[in-house]
């Protein structure tokens, strides 16, 4: 019953988006508002069809339906109810349904959007091929789960019980948070692709679109930064190695997407200033759902292998041929139009912010280009000398801490650079103060018996960048109390609110610079000891003893658990107990760990079982003290904020945009540049 | 802009080449040095006390199963054993058990509990296991009548593969010399490469906790 709901929910889904994206095309070319009414209607229902869907193999799997293929797969009865509700994007096929949800919902803003945005049928032909283009990017995920990745087979007869999730996967709750975010964040970069070939295909490629596009990719970008961060955490709290990074294709196929759109984030303000970088801004966009795209094919298809990575499936060749006609279809488009991109501007002096961003494009493209090198090398290597070879962290690091560094650095200084011209006396007032920060942090730092010449760089370029950036909220700041008479941190808060997309994104800049900051800090200072302990005694590691005291077995429905308790003391003074624990799955071939971890702002203590003898008088504990790890989360919620302010529009502005709305479609057009 | 604009879209075909190229690849086989060599022999004390020498079963295809007691696949892969223990075992198939890394006791008792009366020798100092360049347990490795590994499961057997691999094995010629073909078993995609099980992690060592 469940299997045929949800299959028909698919197929159903399928037609219509295939119908609404014909629809959306055909009132694109003729300007007849009837079929983009039609398409509006099938992006809705498209919507609703997923959810149908989805809401199914929820219950199937809620309620044990294992004549469901899926259910059958990852299902288990001992499962407890938690892990079954998110099983359903623990394996191929769930997650193309999770997939597919996210990019259906996303159909419908585009359409409650677009109602906003298309009021005049013939005068506007950007938002039909916009949501033509979407709805057939609903087609092709449609098609995988109605078929080769079709999750509803029903199996007759049906099994008793399932497997249950893959272990690994029903051992953390981030496995509830971390894919959400992610999808949330990778799916929705087919908005502001569907609307810059949109804007291609319309010809509309005035300096307004990118104004269209960008608040598109702020939310999937912010959904992006923060799936990638709960995905480190969620890799840091389980896997018992005490990092949170290894480079591995999946994680690649994450950060490239974020690399781009980052850089299209700041190209597109060029463009909008200056009427610049037109090719580039449109290029970067394309490119970032292109390596969402290849991302996926590269991880889901068995090309490459991945912690991550599911096992073989016939999902490949559709994806391959979904990437062909992308990339060749994009980048055919792009030559076409090349003649309508070019430059209206010309830069005006080296020392302006146009270079800063000039050269910020450049770094985000270069590490781009790094990471999907390091991560395509293995198969570009296999092709050319047959031999099977893997790029690890060296590679990866020593290339990209060199740019990661120059970001950090620009970070404050493209903030403090003016527009089209800046002078040597304005940037030697503004440079003055941070710069002695940063250096008597560098010299405090060696004083205390920091030697380390990476993470002195860092600490000091973050500190001249946060130093800029402090200047950029203080100085207006000051003003406005002088000329207003307002308290210091009211006149803060005003000048904040009258420009909340800037000060959004330098809030977003120095989350970037706590995570640096807590990167260079824990990568650089981790000490890590490993020891065999009998009952009572106890070992050292930095300011911490830790003692083992005991060790027991428990049974839970799942799984078995062997758990070990210590305690830490730091100076002689008690500081807290940690219980790192080993469980043993049935469907595991090695047990999966528990890391215990005390956290804090200052340094984690980082405890992991390791082994234990059975009579529970041994136990080998490793232990990692790594400092300012938690900055990086920490960063990950500045970052938050701050995109959430520069995406929450003033009363002012959406005044203004419903005037324009009034004045008709095109006033929209005309909104004052906010920047 | 003349044609050199379609450049940059051609210029992608290499790439789309390459990856349909990767497509009939399979990423997860890892290249391993031994199928097609003769096995390592080793001479090891069985559970019961008796010496048993590898050696002395050429002539005879052979499964070389490495386990433990503390090895939780293990006890699902035991099943599968004692099947193809039944099947094949009167068409000829020896089937050898690898105690890794346990002691005599617990290695008795699994077998008294879940049955199977092929010998289970004590790989003590786990000497046999590194010879094998065993990555954990359990492996399989699938030897034919000449003395030849011809595959090697890496993680619990199953049906299929005894089903593949054991009639090749018992077809095998015993034959050893110059009419001994280099590659016996051409056909297969894992000829000359083991193959991991599904969601199986290769290449991290296994805990043990004991």
């Amino acid at each position: 019953m469940n299997a045929w709901i949800g299959h028909i929910a698919t197929l159903v889904a399928l037609l219509v988006a295939g119908g609404g994206a014909a629809a959306a095309f055909f009132a694109g070319r003729t300007g007849d508002a009837r079929y983009m009414q039609g398409a509006r209607r099938a992006g809705v229902l498209v919507f609703v069809l997923v959810l149908i869907a989805f809401a199914t193999m929820e219950r199937a799997l809620i309620t044990h339906d294992f004549s469901v293929s899926y259910v059958a797969q990852v299902g288990s009865r001992t499962t407890p109810l938690f892990y079954t509700v998110i099983s359903l994007w623990s394996a191929l096929e769930g997650s193309i349904l999770l997939w597919a949800l996210i990019l259906s919902a996303y159909t419908a803003l585009l359409v409650r959007w677009s109602r906003r945005h298309y009021t005049e049928p013939n005068g506007d032909s950007q938002v039909p091929y916009a949501l033509g283009t979407l709805l057939a990017v609903n087609v092709f995920f449609l098609l995988l789960i109605s078929w080769p990745a079709n999750p509803f087979r029903i199996l007759s007869p049906a099994p008793l019980d399932g497997p249950g999730p893959n272990a690994l996967l029903q051992n953390s709750p981030f496995m509830g948070v971390h894919p959400p975010l992610l999808y949330t964040g990778y799916v929705g970069m087919s908005v502001p692709f569907s609307l810059a070939i949109g804007a291609l295909l319309a010809g509309r490629l005035g300096t307004d679109w990118p104004k269209r596009i960008r608040r598109w990719t702020m939310v999937p970008w912010t959904f992006l930064s923060l799936g990638i961060l709960a995905g480190a955490w969620w890799s840091y709290e389980v896997l018992g190695w005490g990092g949170y990074w290894a480079w591995d294709p999946v994680e690649n196929a994450s950060f490239m997407p974020w690399l781009t759109a980052t850089a299209f984030l700041h190209s597109v303000m060029v463009q909008e200033r200056r009427g610049m970088l037109k090719m580039w801004t449109i290029t970067l966009i394309v490119s970032t759902f292109l390596l969402t795209v290849l991302g996926t094919f590269l991880t889901r298809s068995g090309v490459l292998a991945s912690v991550h990575a599911f096992t073989q499936s016939p999902i490949g060749p559709f994806f391959l041929v979904f990437l062909a006609i992308v990339l060749l279809g994009s980048l055919a488009l792009l030559a076409w139009r090349s003649e309508t991109l070019e430059s209206e501007g010309r830069f005006d002096a080296v020392l302006s912010r146009e270079t800063a961003f000039m050269i910020n494009n450049l770094l985000f493209a270069a590490f781009a280009f790094v990471v999907l090198l390091g991560t395509m090398f293995p198969l570009i290597a296999e092709a050319v000398r047959g031999a099977k070879v893997s790029v690890g962290g060296p590679y990866f690091n020593e290339l990209s801490v060199p740019i990661a560094l120059l970001l950090v650095f620009l970070a404050g200084v493209g903030p403090a650079l003016p527009w089209r011209k800046g002078s040597l006396e304005l940037m030697r007032g503004k440079f003055r103060w941070p710069f002695v920060a940063a250096l008597g942090v560098a010299v405090l730092l060696v004083v205390f018996g920091v030697r380390q010449p990476l993470a002195l760089l860092t600490f000091a370029l973050a500190v001249f960048a946060a130093g800029l950036l402090i200047e950029e909220f203080a100085t207006p700041a000051r003003a406005r109390r002088r000329n207003t008479g307002e308290s210091l941190p009211l006149a803060l808060a005003r000048v904040i609110g009258s420009n909340r997309r800037r000060y959004g994104g330098y809030i977003v800049h120095s989350g970037i610079l706590v995570i640096a900051v807590g990167i260079a800090a824990s990568a650089t200072f981790r000490k890590e000891a490993e020891w065999t302990l009998r009952r009572g005694t106890a070992a050292d590691i930095g300011r911490y003893r830790v003692q083992f005291d005991s060790v027991w077995a428990v049974k839970e429905p799942n799984r078995d658990g062997v758990i070990a308790a210590t305690t830490i003391t730091t100076a002689g003074q008690p500081f807290t107990k940690l219980y790192p624990r080993l469980n043993y799955y049935p469907t595991a071939i090695e047990p999966i760990g528990t890391p215990a971890v005390r956290e804090s702002l200052r340094e984690d203590l980082y405890l992991v079982l390791m082994a234990y003898t059975q009579d529970g008088q041994q136990a080998t504990l490793k232990a990692i003290a790594s400092p300012l790890v938690g900055w990086i989360w920490l960063g990950g919620g500045i970052v938050a904020l701050g995109a959430i302010l520069a995406l929450w529009r003033s009363r002012a502005e959406a005044e203004r945009q419903a005037r324009a709305i009034d004045r008709g479609g095109e006033a929209v057009r005309h909104t004052a540049p906010v920047h | 802009m003349h044609w050199r604009r379609w450049l940059v879209p051609l210029s992608a075909l290499p790439v789309l080449a390459l990856l349909a190229w990767g497509l009939t690849r399979d990423a997860h086989t890892i290249p391993s040095p031994l199928p097609g060599k003769p096995a390592p022999d080793f001479a090891l004390r069985t559970l019961s006390g008796d010496s048993l020498r590898l050696r002395d079963l050429t002539g005879q295809p052979v499964l070389v199963n490495f386990w433990a007691s503390w090895c939780l696949a293990c006890r699902g892969e035991h099943q599968v054993l004692v099947d193809a223990a039944q099947r094949y075992g009167p068409k000829g198939l020896r089937v050898i058990g690898v105690v890794y890394e346990d002691t005599r006791e617990n290695a008795r008792q699994w077998i008294a509990e879940r049955g199977g009366d092929w010998p289970n020798v004590l790989d003590v100092g786990s000497h046999t296991a590194i010879q094998y360049g065993l990555f954990g347990v359990p492996e399989t490795f699938f030897i034919a009548r000449d003395g030849r590994i011809v595959y090697k499961q890496i993680g619990p057997l199953d049906p299929a593969a005894i089903d593949q691999w054991v009639p090749k094995l018992l077809a095998s010629s015993a034959a050893t010399g110059p009419n001994v073909p280099e590659q016996p078993f051409a056909q297969g995609k894992s000829e000359g490469y083991v193959r991991t099980s599904p969601d199986f992690p290769a290449t991290r060592g296994t805990t043990k906790p004991n």
